[in-house]
């Protein structure tokens, strides 16, 4: 029997708001209230959902960020977070912001990464070099400042910061929002050529119903923090008699995934 | 066995990488705050060049010369929170399987390195204002001195880092506030007995106050001896009471400083801090 590479049991969480002159309270919704799921090995598993619905909370919670107040969370066997140092050698992470120092080229930004994660930077770089051009980045752009790149190229250097570390679970949380058509093709096929390749297992987060159907080998309905909805996009679809994955995320979640968020739940997120 | 010594010396690098870049990448900046800092070292030496007064013009530069060095280190690590959440990488930071002992060491060794040169470079500039020599003064007891403080103020900025994770708003704040009740207490340009009753028990608590008595020392600041064309430090033996006190202000603030810090952080993933920026 193969043991998932990600097992998430009855996770939740929840954020307590302060009040001035008073003690923090609890907040009444819960980000995550319950959410069980597995994750296979090479599987590239997607979590859909509108802001607020608590993707980024999740993904948080298996990259140490965050400690969840009850459940339980394995990455490859190594539950969290007691054994955080161990899960952080195995996760790469694409945030929906690519988080670098600005005035630094690409260059000095993925050296540093690779120092920090203790790799030989002759051998972290020319990994970040082939990422980089598969990703189609011309070899010319790495000393470049990051400020004076577009988003899609900041992206682009973001998953290759991610990979350089050849982590076997990659966690993406929305890495083509914002990106040009093209750029967004390209992350795209990069990472289903990854999972074929390298076997890497994969969780995705996005708003984009066919990237989802395109690179998910399961998909998870995510709302108000629960998982709603479960399984392939064929048998999503099947289950809520829509002709499409969007049909079916408004049927099965009764809302839709980009412009139904609410204030509150917005608010849940940040 | 090795290969864990070479990953956490790179780790340790890695640090010094990063701040050696953006030092770079940010030199205008860097000039300019090495500039205020030369120009307000100036101002107050100036005071005694302007007394007339040989003894006071070096209390007043050994004062300034010790500052820059001590809040120059203590800055350095404890706003380096701060620093990440407006660059925004705190969280990537977080994640990496960096143990926070091996961070922090990271972070203090660019701070003393950094320490070193804008102290250097004030002094080199000073020289330019003031007709103060160097010789005769015990720079190897100064050296020993300061590294034992060294310790003791990485400490100090360990747990003032802190304070940005606790509030993203107000921790940066907090940081310079102490910064600036250590340079009142510590008796930098002035001795702490000048000070009102009641705040003379808390400069025994600062580290500077006691790396200031041992420096003015080993400088010759005070001694009959000392003349405006050559100065009488004493040996090291005579500050052996400062530093004793230092190294066990050290020896306590630094495992308090990373448990402070290691607390603070675990609230913070508690409640979902580090994903503010500032």
């Amino acid at each position: 029997m193969v043991l998932p590479a990600i097992q998430v049991r009855d996770l939740r969480k929840r954020f307590r708001k302060r009040r001035r002159l008073r003690k923090a309270t609890a907040s009444a919704e819960w980000a995550l209230g319950g959410v069980s799921f597995d994750v296979a090995p090479g599987e590239t598993y997607g979590l859909l959902g509108p802001n607020g619905s608590g993707k980024s909370t999740l993904i948080r919670i298996l990259s140490t960020l965050l400690i969840a107040d009850g459940g339980e969370v394995r990455v490859l066997g190594h539950r969290l977070p007691d054994e955080q140092t161990r899960v952080r050698r195995l996760i790469g992470r694409v945030s929906v912001d690519a988080a670098f120092y600005k005035k630094l080229s690409a260059r000095e930004n993925l050296l540093y990464t690779a120092l920090l994660y203790g790799l030989k930077p002759s051998v972290a770089e020319p990994r970040a070099m082939d990422v980089l051009e598969r990703l189609g980045m011309e070899e010319r752009t790495f000393t470049v400042p990051l400020e004076e790149m577009s988003r899609g190229m900041q992206q682009k250097i973001s998953i290759a910061r991610a990979l350089m570390i050849n982590p076997p679970v990659l966690l993406l949380d929305e890495p083509t929002t914002g990106l040009d058509p093209k750029s967004r093709r390209d992350v795209q096929t990069f990472l289903e050529d990854l999972r074929r390749r390298e076997g890497t297992t994969i969780v995705l987060t996005t708003h984009d119903m066919a990237e989802a159907e395109r690179l998910c080998a399961c998909i998870g309905f995510l709302a108000h923090g629960r998982l709603v909805a479960e399984g392939t996009s064929e048998l999503l679809k099947r289950a809520a008699e829509a002709a499409t994955l969007d049909d079916a995320f408004i049927k099965l979640t009764g809302e839709r995934v980009t412009d139904g968020e609410t204030p509150a739940a917005a608010a849940k997120e940040s | 066995m090795d290969g864990a010594i070479d990953r956490t010396l790179r780790q340790t690098w890695a640090f010094v990488f990063r701040g050696y870049h953006l030092t770079r990448r940010y030199i205008s900046w860097v000039i300019v705050f090495n500039f205020y800092a030369l120009t307000g070292s100036a101002a107050v030496a100036l005071i005694g060049v302007a007394a007339h007064d040989h003894r006071l013009t070096l209390t007043l530069v050994v004062g300034a010369l010790l500052w820059n060095f001590l809040s120059t280190l203590y800055n350095e690590i404890a706003m380096s929170v701060a620093y990440e959440r407006w660059e925004g990488t705190l969280e990537y930071t977080f994640m990496a399987p960096v143990p926070r002992f091996v961070h922090l060491a990271g972070l203090s060794v660019f701070a003393l390195c950094n320490s070193i040169v804008i102290t250097t470079s004030v002094l080199l500039g000073l020289m330019l204002f003031t007709d103060i020599t160097l010789a005769g003064a015990n720079l190897g007891g100064v050296i020993v001195v300061l590294l034992a403080s060294t310790l003791a103020f990485v400490g100090l900025g360990v747990m003032a880092a802190a304070l940005p994770v606790l509030s993203p708003e107000r921790g940066a704040e907090a940081t310079h506030i102490f910064q600036g009740s250590l340079l009142l207490v510590s008796g930098v340009y002035y001795p702490v007995e000048v000070l009102p009753a009641w705040i003379q028990p808390i400069s025994a608590l600062s580290p500077a106050t006691y790396t200031l008595a041992a420096c003015r020392r080993l400088v010759g600041v005070g001694d009959p001896a000392t003349t405006p064309h050559r100065l009488a430090g004493a040996p090291l033996a005579t500050v052996v009471p400062e530093l004793v006190v230092l190294l066990v202000m050290g020896a306590a603030l630094v495992p308090l400083g990373l448990w402070v810090f290691g607390r603070v952080e675990r609230w913070a993933k508690h409640t979902g801090r580090l994903k503010r920026t500032g």
